[in-house]
């Protein structure tokens, strides 16, 4: 069979894979640096079928959003950081409303307005809440233009297995970026959504979407049944790659486009005879903390790199509890390092 | 999450009494589209009326099994509660969002909005207008009470000139607190307005032509030429801190005289023949 193979941008390797994932509807609004995706859409979707509307706000298109999957369709919706901030409410609202549906933050570096550059500035709001209320996203970090189209297909996979919303959370860089994608997902099937609103047939129950349960006691009822579900996740939905960790004294920890600047330190490293290894979480949440306590148990010492004053370091504490030292080292502003000066960082923190 | 009620389910603070209809006749019932819920809303509130007549249209449109509602967060956040059909809770101010998401997906669904003047006029007074102007083919049902009636009487959008809540407690001045919004009007500029109407429930002969009003909105969806709004201007007797009848002379001699009660826009005769040549058919 011959291999459907595209030089691409990450956010239109993104969009067309949302088309062959079978989208039914695309909301959004446009913002640097993900413009690419209503761009890609606005073009391809009057062909091939599937509604594209740009909104007149991130508010107004996560709504919307929250409407069409609540409806049955396979929605989704991607955004920039200043612009995934204001979707935020709504975001909560569909995870209490269980409406599977595939959030996309192609993140910027902030705070506020900030810059356009590439950041992972996001991964607080990403992984611990974002939203108001108790509420988790599955949270995926493509590191390459393949992956930004992998893993929408990935994506509505568990956002439908789970009826839950997933986010990717992607940066300016790999959006950007041009690289060889190979399309050739297997179709993702239509799953049955018994409780969409679609009018109340007859015989059927009728469905309501809600995240209102005035009532403490089924409030609470819908929490511990929400947890039930974040606990199945963590169980089985933890996915990361390691590189060189076999034998591994000194460990990076880095996803996204960290982690693709992080390999080739490690590699360095090695060429210079120091054991290191690449952790790379693709799965934010759930994270690997098991994984990742576990290498502590040999390994000598762990250091996060990130696009960011360091946040994710505080997951990576979480897991080595206390067993080894664990230090950071990040470039904020949407300045990208290289891997040479990541590894003066990293012999530096070794040598401490 | 969807939860069918089955037995009659009380409302938090409602009364619990079961009237005694020993020897009386049934002349006057509630909707098939009516869930046995009993309502939440005070006595002598709109809301409840505004219901009524928004089942009973459902009702006799026959298109129970083919609407889905969008409730919005104010009052009437629970009206899933006692209509019988499928509904989406909407945070607050985006119900037209929502709807526009769902009747997106699903054109041949029914779909409409039921919101409050703080809902609809305030906090999401961007996404009605976009809706409008991008003429989803969905109805929006607008309830004018002049006050936040959920939050307990703070003002609205709607407030008029002067009137007291607990937020304006001197009365609504309007150099600081700007001039209640006439949406209607303010809508019906939009080329995506198709049907823009005011009405009121307080009498049953306002609640005659509401019901009418209503009926019509949901029936032009069958056309797709545009959003069809229909204004209800009512009251918040607890809020209002008035006794429902009290209430009805300030309908009279306050809110009409700043919301007049009448068409704003009407659909052209073309796409009334259009209507009727379609409905010919559906009854074949
Ligand atoms: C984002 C947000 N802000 C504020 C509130 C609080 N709130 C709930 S209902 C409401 C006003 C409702 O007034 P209106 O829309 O006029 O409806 P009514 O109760 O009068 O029918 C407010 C401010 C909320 N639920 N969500
Ligand atoms: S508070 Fe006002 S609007 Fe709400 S139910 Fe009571 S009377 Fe009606
Ligand atoms: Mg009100």
């Amino acid at each position: 069979m011959e291999q459907d193979i595209r030089l691409m941008k990450g956010n239109e390797a993104m969009a067309e894979a949302a088309i062959q994932a079978g989208i039914d509807a695309y909301f959004g609004y446009p913002i640097t640096p993900q413009s690419e995706v209503p761009e890609y859409l606005s073009r391809e979707m009057p062909s091939r079928g599937g509604v594209f509307l740009q909104a007149e706000s991130e508010v107004a298109s996560i709504n919307m959003v929250y409407g069409a999957a609540g409806a049955g369709a396979r929605v989704m919706t991607s955004s920039s950081s200043p612009g995934y901030s204001l979707m935020q409410e709504g975001v909560s609202y569909i995870a209490c409303a269980q409406l599977p549906c595939l959030l996309v933050n192609v993140n910027r570096g902030g705070p506020g307005l900030g810059t356009i550059q590439p950041s992972q500035g996001d991964y607080f709001q990403a992984t611990k809440g974002g939203g108001h209320g108790d509420y988790r996203l599955i949270v995926l970090a493509p590191s390459s233009v393949q992956e930004m189209a992998d893993f929408v297909f990935l994506g509505f996979e568990l956002a439908e297995k789970y009826r839950t919303p997933v986010l990717m959370l992607s940066d300016g860089a790999i959006g950007q970026m041009m690289e060889k994608v190979v399309f050739n997902h297997k179709p993702l099937p239509k799953t049955e959504k018994p409780w969409a609103t679609t009018g109340k047939k007859e015989g059927k129950h009728r469905s309501i979407i809600t995240s209102l349960f005035i009532q403490p006691e089924v409030m609470e009822k819908v929490n511990i049944e929400l947890n039930k579900k974040y606990a199945e996740i963590s169980k089985n939905e933890v996915r990361l790659e390691e590189i060189h960790t076999e034998d591994a004294e000194y460990i990076i920890v880095a996803y996204g486009l960290s982690a693709r600047i992080s390999h080739k330190t490690v590699e360095l490293a090695r060429a210079k005879g120091i054991k290191a290894g690449l952790v790379r979480p693709i799965t934010l949440y759930p994270y690997p903390y098991d994984r990742i306590g576990e290498l502590a148990n040999k390994a000598k010492k762990m250091m996060t790199m990130e696009l960011n004053a360091g946040q994710m370091v505080e997951d990576v504490r979480l897991a080595v509890n206390g067993k080894i030292p664990v230090g950071h080292y990040g470039r904020l502003g949407g300045i990208i390092p290289s891997p040479e000066e990541v590894l003066e960082n990293f012999e530096k923190f070794i040598k401490e | 999450m969807s939860e069918e009620k089955e037995k009659i389910v009380e409302a938090p603070g409602c009364l619990t009494a079961e009237p005694d209809l020993e020897g009386y006749e049934l002349v006057y019932e509630k909707p098939d589209t009516f869930t046995d819920v009993r309502m939440h809303y005070c006595p002598g509130c709109g809301h409840s009326t505004a219901h009524k007549i928004l089942g009973e249209v459902i009702q006799e449109l026959g298109i129970q099994n083919n609407i889905i509602g969008v409730a919005p967060v104010g009052c009437s956040v629970f009206a899933y509660d006692y209509l019988d059909i499928d509904w989406q809770e909407a945070a607050h101010g985006r119900a037209t969002a929502v709807a526009t998401g769902i009747k997106r997906v699903r054109p041949d669904n029914y779909v409409f909005t039921y919101q409050g003047d703080g809902d609809l006029a305030a906090i999401g007074t961007a996404e009605t207008i976009h809706c409008i102007n991008r003429g989803e083919n969905v109805t929006i049902i607008f309830i004018n009470n002049g006050v936040y009636g959920m939050t307990s009487g703070q003002m609205a959008p709607t407030s008029l000139a002067g009137m007291k809540t607990t937020t304006s407690p001197y009365g609504r001045d309007i150099k600081t607190m700007g001039s209640p919004i006439k949406v209607s009007e303010l809508i019906a500029n939009l080329p995506g307005a198709f049907y823009v109407t005011r009405q009121a429930v307080h009498s049953a002969n306002y609640a005659r032509k509401a019901k009418k009003a209503i009926m019509n909105g949901l029936r032009y969806q069958k056309l797709g030429l545009g959003t069809s709004f229909i204004e209800i201007v009512t009251n918040c007797p607890s809020n209002w801190k008035m006794t429902p009848l009290q209430t009805i002379d300030f309908i009279n001699n306050e809110m009409l005289h700043y919301y007049p009660l009448g068409d704003v826009k009407l659909p052209s005769k073309e796409a009334l023949d259009a209507l009727a040549e379609i409905e010919k058919g559906e009854k074949k």
